[in-house]
């Protein structure tokens, strides 16, 4: 049998090491991502992020925990975790301590955990993390909870590749509103103030919703696209306000699906996907084509200030085409 | 994309003392290697669990609290049991002699007493898993 046959079997073994094949960027992987694509696009894509030391593990155990134990009359989901740790600039090694906070999870065949390191990518989450993601979707979770590298200001891949964004921030991690830049606030579907028992809550939460008022000055502060964002308290430590956290995910998947943007946040990431892989297959192919002598001068022609990195790119792709008509115009794109 | 070596640490038992995990752990990421820290009190059953879900190559158990003979040998079987036949598993902490030799014939690769130099077990584990990576 297959790694994909016995994944889809529900092998874990088989999941643990396609995630590997595929986080290693393998031919095995991207087959098997391939083969598993058609299976993909039901599961619920939940990201976490905030700034470092506000709980995000907590938070994700304490969630998963929730929806392992719905209320009565509601079917447990299965939960899938993927907790992305930085890698050391230095060595390219990694410590991924996230399970630390997650062990009770542990025993419970319905929830899938997997640390990745983040190998150098700078926006809070790894290059493979999507394709992770695809992975554990097609293997059957309903959600995927993905927590990000402690991200502060500028972390925002995870608003792409998720369905639902929580941002985390907790009391006395510093100055209130420098902690929470608008960039990665406009990010947030759900805001969430954990540790919310520590004094300086209230400050926490009237700076996130001043923050909120900022961004959309002159309408509802919390709206948009129809979605108010709700500022919610927790402690996640306790156990403390995580139901209404639950409550608030799965009604921005209702809000989601009833105005049509769930469909168009999907449209918008297979868009970047596609457009990501275009790019990339396209330079690689360019490259293979390209004498290397060619390069070199181009790269001469820069440093020599007698071409401009457009001008390069023109005279490179004339190069390699002297059928093609020149572009109008010189642009700086 | 570089394959990295994945490993696990982990402290079983009920002893709260994590310092020699931790440094193996930090030697072992300025290594270049992937590490996942479970933290205290692990059963075999959750260390054999997060091996398998993060399909790591090694598994290092640390263990202070005198249980190893019990501990040990069942993380290795559970191992075995989840078809993780090649995953090598090395302890460290204080174990005498005699238990380390039962040990390392139960299927664990390698044993570290107090002192073992973590250059020595960083060495180890990439003269056995380089070359034998896929």
């Amino acid at each position: 049998m297959s790694l994909v046959e016995a994944l889809l079997a529900g092998e874990r073994l088989a999941l643990a090491r396609l995630l590997s094949q595929v986080e290693n960027d393998t031919p095995a992987g991207r087959a098997g991502l391939d083969a598993l694509y058609a299976h993909t696009g039901r599961a619920h894509l939940v990201g976490i992020t905030g700034s470092p030391g506000t709980g995000k593990s907590s938070l994700v155990n304490q969630l998963a925990l929730a929806l392992r134990r719905p209320p009565e009359g509601t079917p447990p989901l299965r939960v899938a975790i993927v907790a992305v740790d930085p890698s050391s600039p230095f060595s390219g090694g990694a410590l991924l301590g996230d399970r630390v906070r997650m062990r009770d999870l542990s025993g419970d065949p319905g929830v899938f955990i997997r640390s990745m390191a983040s190998r150098g990518a700078l926006g809070g989450l790894a290059r493979a993390t999507a394709a992770a993601v695809q992975v554990l979707d097609a293997a059957g979770f309903d959600m995927i909870l993905i927590e990000t590298v402690g991200a502060g200001q500028s972390e925002v891949d995870i608003a792409r590749l998720a369905h639902t964004t929580l941002v985390v921030e907790a009391p006395g991690l510093g100055d209130d509103i420098q902690a929470i830049k608008a960039g990665i606030l406009e990010i947030a579907d759900i805001l969430v103030v954990n540790k919310a028992d520590l004094p300086g809550a209230d400050n926490t939460e009237r700076a996130l919703r001043m923050m909120l008022e900022l961004a959309n000055p002159g309408r509802d502060p919390h709206e948009h696209q129809g979605w108010r964002v709700p500022v919610l308290r927790t402690v996640a430590a306790q156990a403390q306000g995580i139901p209404e956290v639950i409550a608030a995910v799965q009604q921005h998947a209702q809000h989601l699906r009833s105005s049509g943007e769930w469909h168009s946040r999907d449209r918008a990431r297979l868009t970047h996907e596609l457009e990501d892989r275009l790019r990339s297959t396209l330079a690689e192919e360019f490259h293979r084509r390209l004498p290397a002598a060619d390069y070199e001068a181009a790269v001469e022609a820069l440093l020599q200030r007698q071409l401009s990195p457009s001008q390069a790119v023109e005279k490179l792709l004339r190069q390699a085409d002297p059928a093609r008509s020149p572009q109008s115009g010189s642009s700086n794109g | 994309m570089e394959r990295k070596i994945r490993v696990l640490i982990a402290k079983p038992g009920l002893d709260g003392h994590d310092r020699g995990a931790k440094v193996v752990a930090r030697a072992l990421r300025d290594a270049g290697m992937e590490v996942i820290y479970t933290g205290l009190r692990q059963t075999p059953e959750m260390i054999a669990e997060a091996a398998l879900q993060e399909d790591v190559d090694v598994v290092g158990i640390s263990i202070l609290s005198g249980a190893h003979m019990t501990l040990v040998p069942r993380v290795v079987e559970l191992l075995r049991a989840n078809g993780q036949n090649n995953v090598r598993v090395f302890v460290g902490g204080i174990i005498p002699e005699n238990d380390a030799a039962a040990l390392l014939e139960k299927g664990v690769a390698a044993v570290y007493g107090p002192g073992s130099a973590t250059s020595q077990i960083v060495k180890d584990i990439q003269d056995a898993l380089i070359g034998a990576a896929a």
